[in-house]
């Protein structure tokens, strides 16, 4: 097996990519996912991949560059954040549209107004619609190991689509934690050869990428977009499989935590449900019947192995860690998809934590834990959509 | 035609046939037919270099007839044409005349 | 060998840009492509900028391009064809790739003057082996001819319309092709397909160049011009005639001013050809004729200055080129 070293989460994404030695990165510069590429710049300029990086003038042309270099023929990825990725947004949809396997890691941030470097998951959540396969990791183990099957998702012949590997800026990307690396040739070999499609380098065979395709072609071609990220369901447990046997670590569409026969369920992303996990042991020794669940495939999104996970809860509460202002949290949009569509109807409950990397502390878990406890009791839910650790 | 449905599609609207568009027919748009007077003519190959459309075809170095199939009657190759002693090598006569 | 810059052979050549493309009658912007691509004898990728060029060559499932083409958005062919020509060195350093294989944009004024400014400056900054050619009808007419900062002065836009007060576009052109020579690049040019030998022969040199080059060429649009569809070719002679559009071209920093009228024409000689101007021709509009007479002048005097300090420095002739 690999070897453990005390590393940030950064770090162990620049190391992640150096294993994998892409044909082509570009990328741009923004906090907290710089050091990524700082790193890697440095493998770089050593030798120690051989990996062309076009040092772009914007993130917009990042991912235009990325998508030209994809569409070469290669394998491609980059990172970014927050306004990064929004600024990148238009051409999220381009790279999905033309199915080009590019990775990405998203160190996640808030997003201005105001400005703030810290994280929450508006930029995750704002790119839902963008196409993109997304993975959310609670720690620096888990992104490290996302981004090898990410890679190998995307380019799956049955899907071809790019994928974004998520996780805590700051809270994770900057702290140190102990993680273990899996040795280079056992990546190579995951990860294999990148098979191009459609190459615009083989000029013996010419291709047009990016027509304008009018209402009588236009509907069909995001349908079949629509069924190949679907796939990506039954591939990215495939993936995972595959990714226990050379790692002993077991990855499924998510992570169900004491959850079975849970009366409450808390859905927390990344992070936080890290801090989350001590605190439904507590309850759990005092006989609560409550349990975790911790997305991990956002999209595409597994509407109903979710519902069944969390078929016996009667109260839900879901966490987002990002808002749609004038709606509920993308993710508790989600869960109530999971659950209405599955025929259930337990009481459900949103609460907005987190943003612009507010702690989330043992005891805000502690407090809304109790609240459902109430909830459960009483069968009456509140205000269904609250901030939590705000000042009044 | 039938149109082909969303299963029978290359993926992301790549189009791999390079240049099929010639199958396409812009001939139609013509208001206006330029024709070609062999006896005038030099050829210079003005009206080859300065075609929009590729619509005057070349053969052995030599003009043929032009490509009525893509032919879009602009009359840039009539207006270009020096042709011979002053009398043109194209002319451009009405559509259906 | 490349084919000898004559029509007789270069007519041999197959086309790479086809008929059955959706381009308006007489448009100048595929005379000028085809020019381009017939210049070309080493296999060619190519990245386009949205615009009409883009739109009509490529509405599925139909493809005028016979070469490997990519169309991304608007503001980004230079940063597209980055990402291309990036994976062509990465791929050719681990000796997936052996042929030779030049890189190539295209982009409208708006694409390129405009909203592609920025990722086109970075592109050029960080030396890809490439060449952008500019296509410039002076406004964003895909979309219906907004102005643009390629805009000639005076012109009548949909978005600077000549109305009781104010006269058509108010500011003068940005003049592109010198701030792309400011980037100091071994390779920069500027000419008309009516010129097709200076263009093609500007084309060879700048892909004979082992990095970044641009070109911005003159590609008349008689929609927004507001002209016949038939003189197109007779517009450009008229405009590097009239001064203009001057033709001329930076060799690493060196300026050469390729073509010098022996009688320069005054400016309304191309104005008065174009709809778009037509309400400078008002008895009450003589000092805006005045004015785009010396806005010409003025970038005519400016480059024959610098192409003369060069010719001096240099110790050759400027004249005779
Ligand atoms: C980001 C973005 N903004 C605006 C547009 C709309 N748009 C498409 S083409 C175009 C004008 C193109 O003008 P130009 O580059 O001069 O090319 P032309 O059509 O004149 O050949 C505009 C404004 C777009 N596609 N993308
Ligand atoms: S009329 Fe126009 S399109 Fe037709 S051959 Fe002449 S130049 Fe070409
Ligand atoms: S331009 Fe006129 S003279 Fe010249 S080749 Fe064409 S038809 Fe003949
Ligand atoms: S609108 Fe102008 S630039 Fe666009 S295709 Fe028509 S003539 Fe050409
Ligand atoms: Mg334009």
């Amino acid at each position: 097996m690999g070897k453990k070293l005390a590393i940030t989460g950064n770090q162990a994404l620049a190391e992640a990519m150096r294993q994998i030695n892409p044909d082509v990165c570009a990328a741009y510069p923004i906090t907290p996912s710089t050091e990524i590429m700082q790193r890697f710049a440095s493998f770089v300029s050593d030798g120690v991949v051989d990996t062309e990086l076009v040092t772009v003038e914007s993130e917009h042309s990042a991912m235009s560059a990325c998508i030209g270099a994809s569409a070469a023929g290669g394998r491609v990825m980059t990172a970014t954040s927050s306004q990064g990725l929004a600024l990148m947004w238009e051409m999220l949809h381009i790279a999905s549209g033309m199915r080009l396997p590019i990775a990405m890691t998203l160190v996640n941030r808030a997003l201005s107004a105001p400005i703030n470097i810290h994280g929450d998951h508006s930029d995750g959540m704002g790119s839902r619609d963008c196409g993109w396969i997304q993975l959310y990791s609670e720690n620096a183990q888990e992104a490290y190991d996302n981004i090898f099957q990410a890679v190998r998702i995307a380019e799956h012949e049955d899907i071809r689509l790019p994928a974004m590997v998520c996780m805590d800026g700051f809270i994770i990307s900057h702290s140190i934690e102990s993680m273990e690396f899996l040795p280079d040739e056992v990546i190579r070999d995951f990860i294999g050869e990148f098979k191009p499609k459609y190459p615009l380098l083989d000029v013996d065979k010419p291709v047009t990428y990016g027509p304008l395709v009018l209402p009588d072609f236009y509907i069909e071609f995001k349908r079949a977009q629509h069924e190949a990220i679907n796939k990506a369901k039954k591939v990215t447990l495939e993936v995972a499989r595959e990714f226990e046997k050379i790692s002993g670590r077991s990855y499924g569409l998510f992570e169900p935590y004491r959850l079975d026969d849970a009366e409450i369920a808390i859905v927390l992303l990344n992070s936080a449900a890290g801090t989350a996990k001590d605190v439904v042991d507590d309850f759990r020794n005092k006989g609560i019947r409550v349990g975790l669940l911790k997305p991990r495939l956002f999209r595409p999104f597994p509407y109903e192995e979710i519902a069944e996970a969390l078929g016996d809860a009667k109260v839900i509460c879901v966490f987002d860690r990002a808002d749609s202002f004038g709606g509920f949290g993308p993710m508790y949009m989600e869960i109530a998809s999971a659950m209405m569509a599955a025929g259930s109807s337990p009481l459900m409950v949103n609460k907005i934590y987190g943003l612009g990397g507010r702690d989330f502390m043992p005891e805000d878990a502690e407090a809304v834990i109790k609240e459902m406890t109430g909830i459960l009791d009483t069968g009456k839910t509140g205000t269904l959509k609250e901030y939590i650790g705000v000042r009044e | 035609m039938k149109l082909k449905g969303w299963k029978e599609l290359e993926i992301g609207a790549i189009i791999p046939e390079a240049g099929n568009a010639e199958q396409y027919n812009t001939g139609s748009w013509r208001a206006s037919r330029p024709q070609w007077i062999e006896e005038n003519c030099i050829q210079c190959l003005f009206c080859w270099i300065y075609c929009p459309d590729s619509s005057v075809t070349v053969k052995d170095s030599k003009r043929g007839e032009f490509d009525y199939g893509h032919c879009k009657g602009c009359g840039v190759c009539a207006h270009e044409c020096p042709g011979k002693k002053g009398k043109k090598a194209i002319v451009m006569v009405e559509e259906g005349n | 060998m490349s084919t000898p810059l004559r029509l007789k052979e270069l007519s041999k050549k197959e086309d790479l840009l086809t008929g059955g493309h959706r381009m308006c009658a007489g448009c100048g912007a595929p005379i000028a492509i085809r020019q381009v691509l017939l210049a070309a004898d080493v296999p060619l990728v190519a990245a386009n900028a949205t615009g009409c060029l883009e739109v009509s060559t490529t509405i599925y499932p139909y493809t005028a391009w016979k070469i490997p083409w990519i169309h991304s958005a608007f503001e980004n062919a230079a940063a597209t064809i980055s990402g291309v020509e990036a994976m062509y060195k990465a791929l050719k350093k681990k000796g997936k790739i052996d042929r030779k294989i030049k890189f190539i944009a295209f982009g409208g004024d708006g694409g390129t003057y405009d909203i592609g400014l920025q990722s086109l400056s970075g592109a050029m900054e960080r030396g890809h082996d490439m060449v952008y050619i500019c296509y410039d009808n002076g406004a964003y007419m895909n979309t219906g001819i907004q102005r643009s900062s390629a805009t000639p002065f005076g012109a009548n836009t949909t978005t600077c319309p000549a109305g009781r007060v104010i006269h058509g576009k108010p500011q003068k052109r940005k003049n592109l092709t010198r701030i792309m020579a400011a980037h100091d690049i071994p390779y920069v040019a500027q000419t008309t397909p009516a010129h097709w030998r200076d263009l093609m022969t500007k084309v060879r040199k700048a892909l004979e160049v082992d990095g970044p080059a641009f070109i911005n060429i003159l590609a008349p649009c008689n929609r927004g011009w507001r002209t016949p569809t038939n003189n197109a070719i007779e517009l450009c002679r008229i405009a590097a005639d009239t001064c203009f559009w001057p033709l001329y071209e930076y060799e690493n920093g060196k300026l050469t001013v390729n073509y010098k009228p022996k009688e320069k024409k005054p400016v309304t000689d191309f104005l008065k050809t174009q709809g778009r101007f037509k309400h400078l021709f008002s008895p009450d509009s003589k000092d805006l004729l005045k004015q785009a007479q010396e806005n010409t002048d003025h970038e005519w005097d400016k480059l024959l200055r610098e192409a003369a300090c060069w010719a001096e420095e240099t110790g050759t002739t400027e004249e005779g080129k």
